[in-house]
């Protein structure tokens, strides 16, 4: 039985100026108690990717192919058939917990509805059940704050919220869209401290979708690099920075900034993401890779197997001439 | 939160001061008074009029004893075009007609307003949502002017079921086409608000949120879209019920129904100052009543707000 399997999806949102095409033929599979990356820059779908499999794409949005959780179809299911999967199965937290937190709603409120709608508990146990939950996040104090607001939290405490909501029902999968983006870094790194840990110690899958490669080294499994809406290569995450086989996901890594490099200027990837409104035609990245050959404008590189140990890749270019 | 009341009822004192200190002047600044007419009294006659009513003193000495009257005895003086009446008894007997009418057509406004506007912000960009815009864009463009001879010609003259007019103590058949022509334009803005404020939560991430929670489509839309969608409502239901139950001269005229509309613009014609006064008393202290309700229960739905 496979955990998770993502096959030939796709994203279309319906708008004023035409259909763009956010997600486009996106395959990956995840194993049970691994953490995923995907990383992309803004508007590479990897966003619109999960919320197609949570069933949150917004109303002018359509998702084709297959999403398969524990051998189960989940895409394109009813609101009451997903709300069975959603919290209970496959919880979800995103980027800013400012503003996805209901700011006219208690904390206590917010999390025991959960446990009172999906286990039937009665009040003051979703509370108690909760509180213990919020001890578990390491929120100080957790029996008087749950009592507050959200707007009474810090950033980073909101996030800590956010990540014991998602754990109430105990799901297998773990969406975490951007978590940290919105918070400052030494938050950042509890954060991520924190995602890890529940991974261990509830044996919790996670999807962690995020455009910071710094986030994705040393906390996730494997690495799914996205552009354009499509899948440009995937691969273990140390393989993904050891030998990155795929000329995007190079650029990405080299404009990390490093301490030891003493260049004046930071290293940029040149031009601009492409135009969702186009049909795809060709590599996505062909614009702008400096590899690119007459091929790669005119037909869609096949993800295929590059080299050993299930390192995928999309790309015209031989890896050798990439070197 | 006490503290809070008891500060703004603190500044409800001198803003009703300087309310009557402007109404006061700027009634006594329009020309002609409440004894001009058409054929002019003997210059003694008048002199000896005025002086009976105070207004041979200087302004601000009008505007003490006035001030005083109010103060030790409660009283808003006479008025000066119905003898023998006072201003009290004025709006006592038109007071309560306008607030019957104007309570009930600030029920029916909000009534119809807010169902009719998160109908169309949930069905949005559908026959119902374009429905529902249609209906509040035609109650609103349609004055109340035009809206009360239709009524009257239609349930009247043509199907006979309804009064045309008059009050008698405010039974419902008189009171029907009232609040219809009165509440239509206020229901109208209400849906209106609703619609635009609730299509904004509906976007908020919070809702998103709380849809991955896998909560049923009903427990979302009460428990997470209701209360926040009402915020705009109620700022707006201040000083729209305030304008309800003070009523409308054009109700009162078209339906006879005797309200404090009609006699407020009929001493603004005949310069009867002391009704004017009174009546102008009234609305600024229901305003500045509700204005401090309105602040109170947007207090107690949005938690970052705390006095």
């Amino acid at each position: 039985m496979s955990f998770l399997e993502v096959n030939n999806l796709n994203v279309e949102f319906n708008t004023a100026d035409g259909i763009v095409r956010a997600v486009n033929n996106v395959n990956f599979s995840l194993e049970e108690g691994k953490i995923l990356a995907i990383v992309g820059e803004s508007g590479s779908g990897k966003s619109q990717t999960v919320f197609a499999m949570m069933g949150l794409l917004d109303q002018n949005g359509r998702a084709t192919g297959s999403v398969k959780f524990e051998d189960q179809e989940i895409l394109n299911l009813s609101i009451s058939e997903l709300n069975l999967i959603r919290s209970e199965k496959i919880a979800m937290i995103f980027q800013d917990p400012m503003t996805s937190l209901n700011p006219y709603m208690k904390i206590s409120e917010q999390m025991a509805e959960v446990l009172i709608h999906h286990k039937g508990l009665s009040k003051t146990d979703a509370i108690n059940q909760s509180i213990s939950m919020l001890d578990a996040v390491q929120i100080p104090e957790a029996k008087n704050l749950i009592r507050m607001y959200p707007h009474e939290f810090s950033g980073g405490m909101r996030q800590r919220v956010m990540i014991a909501m998602s754990l109430l029902c105990n799901p297998k999968l773990l969406i975490a869209d951007e978590p940290t983006t919105a918070l400052d870094v030494t938050v950042q790194a509890q954060i991520m401290h924190l995602l890890s840990d529940i991974q261990k110690e509830f044996g919790t899958s996670i999807i962690l979708i995020t455009h910071d490669l710094g986030v994705v080294a040393g906390n996730s499994d494997d690495t799914l690099v996205m552009y354009g809406g499509q899948v440009m290569e995937i691969a273990e995450t140390e393989l993904i920075y050891a030998r990155p086989t795929h000329p995007y996901t190079q650029g990405l890594i080299s404009a990390v900034p490093r301490l030891d490099d003493n260049a004046e200027k930071l290293k940029t990837i040149q031009g601009n993401p492409p135009d969702a409104m186009l049909d795809p035609v060709g590599c996505p990245f062909s614009p702008r890779c400096k590899f690119s050959k007459d091929i790669c404008s005119n037909q869609t590189p096949e993800l295929l197997e590059a080299g050993e140990n299930k390192h995928f890749r999309a790309c015209h270019v031989a890896f050798e001439e990439l070197l | 939160m006490l503290n809070y009341i008891i500060k703004r009822i603190g500044i409800a004192i001198p803003t009703l001061l300087i309310l009557i200190a402007v109404t006061f002047y700027l009634m006594h600044a329009a020309p002609g008074g409440p004894f001009t007419s058409e054929k002019p009294l003997p210059p003694q006659v008048l002199a000896n009029i005025e002086a009976k009513y105070g207004l041979d003193q200087p302004i601000w000495r009008q505007m003490t004893t006035y001030l005083w009257g109010i103060l030790t005895e409660f009283d808003f003086g006479p008025s000066y075009k119905y003898h023998s009446r006072t201003v009290n008894e004025i709006i006592g007997q038109g007071f309560p007609i306008t607030l019957k009418y104007g309570f009930w057509s600030f029920i029916v406004a909000i009534g119809v307003g807010i169902p009719l506007g998160a109908i169309a912000a949930i069905r949005k960009n559908t026959w119902v949502d374009y429905f529902a815009v249609g209906v509040s864009i035609g109650a609103q463009v349609l004055p109340n002017f035009v809206l009360a001879p239709l009524l009257i010609i239609v349930f009247t003259l043509w199907l006979g079921w309804l009064p045309g007019g008059g009050w008698h103590g405010g039974d419902w058949e008189y009171l029907v086409m009232p609040v219809i022509a009165l509440s239509t334009s206020y229901m109208a803005s209400i849906a209106r608000i609703t619609r635009s404020s609730m299509l904004e939560v509906l976007n908020a991430n919070y809702i998103r949120t709380a849809r991955a929670k896998g909560l049923p489509t009903k427990t979302i839309f009460f428990r997470h879209v209701f209360k926040p969608s009402l915020l705009p409502v109620i700022s707006y239901l201040g000083p729209a019920f305030v304008g309800l139950i003070t009523g409308s001269v054009l109700i009162d005229i078209f339906f006879s129904t005797g309200g404090m509309g009609y006699f407020f613009v009929n001493a603004a014609f005949n310069r009867d100052y002391a009704v004017m006064m009174g009546i102008t008393i009234l609305v600024g202290a229901l305003t500045i009543l509700f204005s401090l309700i309105a602040d109170l229960l947007y207090a107690w739905i949005d938690p970052k707000i705390r006095y």
